[in-house]
């Protein structure tokens, strides 16, 4: 009994951990596309991104909250160059063209990561104070994942906040609601979306950095996660925060579960349970329906 | 999108449309050496074909169109591997039934759905093939594969050479069967329905077209013609692996099928055999550049050419004609 119960402790920690990482990748992609209705498929790149620069950093000496800072700040600054010279030219394109073009920026990724990094996994050296492990209430868990949990908590507070409380915030809600209105409000909706993608690819890459210790960074990496990104947004309803959340919260713990109680079935009962999801609930769980 | 191809257009063979085929047929007897590459092209073209029949005419973009490929592809090699049924013509037929079966199955439930969800649905139903036939390694092999695939001759007659003679001819005559039947459908009062759809889908509900059924119709027709496809990749090459599913394999399709010009049916000829002889030249040698290629080609076809190859050549076509009138 207390065998059991000690591993539904640990996967329960370890889903937790893992869902708060898919959240933090895969909430700037529901505003996104909830803001701009644009499917970018390519948003697994900005957490690779992520995730290779604060390797290499750590590799090289960095501390790691100044890697994880770079992380956020360098991917940021790159995805308003991107959205600025590629991504505004296909704003109100067809989805078919938005898809076509992402999947080219995918493969251009790949190759680049090849031609940089090499095809292996690249490896983690995390510092001393964030190895080893951490006793609560009797149990052992491993510190980074603590760290992990607590760190996105605060994020995910900061960002809470700063998109119910603050008025850049309310400008966001009322250009997905309604941009057209927002616009004529005098709302300068071009420049409320740069912001807001920059932010969104920032967490992404932070969440590819902060993750690089569960998902493994590779090249492949955008190809391979893109799935569960887009089952988060897809099953959390597109332009919300808290749908996002509720998904990524249930793939991380039943992805785990799976994982650990039945290896041989894989990634099998996230995709049944998404495709089921869908049909049931076709805008999400928390999507408006249209 | 063409305007060229469909219902109110001139049914009638233009002279053009013989190309491909004297083209397929020249190669037999031109480059007997690479034929094994040219059957390879042939399977990819059948492949596309289908793609272009549901996102080219009818509008319906999925990133999963590899599941039935995959699953045409596992049913032969199964058959031929575990079960002892060699006759290529019944692989064949299983293929494109089960290939069809499980369109007309997942068609049901995702064309359902719009936007994002749609896109959502068929990539999972590709991931979850793909996850099956890692997982069932009793029956597929799994990452390991598929082999000791066993073809018997062609009606009891044709023996699958070492050379590919066979292979090829074999995969010309199919995909002249799939251009045919295709080019058959897009000419029909059917195929003015999808193309309808794809222009206009509130219209089309609106004059009291069945929508839904068709695109299901459309979807099943297509699967079925991409699990035809698997079934000739697993005859030819006697192995099936796990790269023949998933989104990789669905993503490269679309990327030929774009190269090509989609919804112009001979997009899907363009593509594949420029596709294809650039990747086997190319890819082996250069792996990064190669990717860097082909997505840096996807991004230059949506942004500059969106009729792709054979859009360009119809604009310098074009071009000529309003500079001699």
């Amino acid at each position: 009994m207390d065998a059991f119960l000690s591993s539904l402790v640990s996967v329960a920690f370890h889903g937790v951990a893992y869902g708060m990482i898919l959240y933090v990748i895969s909430v700037g992609l529901s505003v996104t596309m909830g803001l701009m209705g644009f499917t970018n498929l390519a948003h697994g790149v900005f957490a690779m991104a992520g995730g290779y620069i604060l390797v290499s950093s750590l590799a090289n000496a960095v501390p790691f909250p100044i890697a994880l800072a770079m992380s956020f700040l360098i991917v940021a600054a790159a995805s308003v160059v991107l959205e600025r010279l590629l991504y505004s030219r296909l704003y109100g394109a067809a989805e078919l063209e938005q898809v076509l073009f992402t999947i080219g920026l995918i493969f251009m990724s790949v190759a680049v990561a090849r031609l940089i990094f090499g095809t292996l996994q690249q490896p983690v050296i995390l510092p001393d104070y964030l190895k080893g492990q951490f006793s609560l209430l009797g149990r052992d868990f491993p510190a980074y994942r603590v760290f992990l949990i607590l760190f996105s908590s605060a994020m995910i507070a900061g960002l809470w906040f700063g998109v119910e409380r603050t008025i850049w915030g309310a400008m966001v809600r009322a250009a997905v609601d309604n941009r057209p209105m927002a616009q004529s409000v005098g709302i300068n909706t071009k420049r409320l979306f740069s912001i807001t993608f920059a932010v969104g690819s920032g967490l992404a890459g932070l969440g590819g950095a902060l993750g690089a210790e569960i998902v493994a960074i590779q090249p492949t990496y955008p190809f391979e996660q893109l799935v569960y990104f887009l089952i988060v947004v897809s099953v959390g309803g597109l332009g919300s925060l808290r749908g996002p959340f509720v998904a990524a919260l249930l793939i991380g713990i039943t992805d785990t579960a799976c994982k650990y109680w039945v290896p041989q079935f894989g990634a099998f009962f996230i995709y049944v349970a998404t495709i089921g999801l869908l049909l049931w609930r076709p805008a999400g769980l928390f999507g408006k329906r249209t | 999108m063409s305007q060229h191809v469909g219902y109110s257009a001139d049914h009638r063979l233009r002279w053009t449309e013989y190309l491909p085929w004297i083209a397929g047929i020249a190669v037999f007897f031109v480059l007997p050496e690479y034929l094994s590459l040219g059957a390879r092209v042939l399977t990819y073209i059948l492949f596309a074909l289908s793609l272009d029949l549901i996102l080219g005419y009818a509008g319906i973009i999925t990133l999963g169109h590899a599941a039935f490929f995959g699953f045409g592809a596992y049913v032969t090699g199964i058959m031929a591997a575990k079960m002892g049924i060699t006759d290529p013509l019944i692989q064949l037929f299983a293929s494109g039934v089960a290939a069809g079966l499980l369109g007309l199955l997942t068609g049901a439930v995702i064309l359902r759905t719009h936007g994002l969800t749609q896109l959502m649905l068929t990539l999972a139903i590709a991931a979850l093939c793909l996850e099956i036939a890692n997982k069932a390694t009793d029956l597929t092999g799994g990452a390991d594969g598929l082999s000791g695939v066993v073809i018997a001759p062609i009606l009891g007659q044709f023996k699958f050479d070492l050379y590919g003679k066979t292979a090829y001819l074999w995969c010309l005559a199919l995909v002249f069967c799939g251009w045919w039947l295709i080019r058959r459908l897009i000419y029909s009062p059917f195929g003015a329905t999808l193309t309808g759809i794809r222009e206009n889908s509130m219209r089309m509900h609106a004059i009291g077209a069945p929508v839904y059924w068709r695109l299901v119709v459309v979807y099943t027709i297509s699967a079925a013609i991409a699990g035809v496809a698997g079934a000739l990749l697993t005859q030819t090459n006697q192995f099936v692996g796990l790269n023949v599913l998933g989104f990789e394999p669905s993503g490269e399709l679309l990327v030929m099928l774009i190269l090509g010009g989609v919804g112009r049916l001979y997009g899907a000829f363009v593509g594949p055999v420029v596709f294809l002889i650039a990747q086997d030249f190319l890819a082996k040698q250069f792996p990064e550049y190669w990717y860097f290629g082909i997505g840096l080609m996807l991004v230059i076809v949506v942004l500059f050419a969106r009729g792709g190859i054979l859009g360009i050549i119809d604009g310098l076509v074009a071009r000529f004609k309003a500079k001699k009138a």
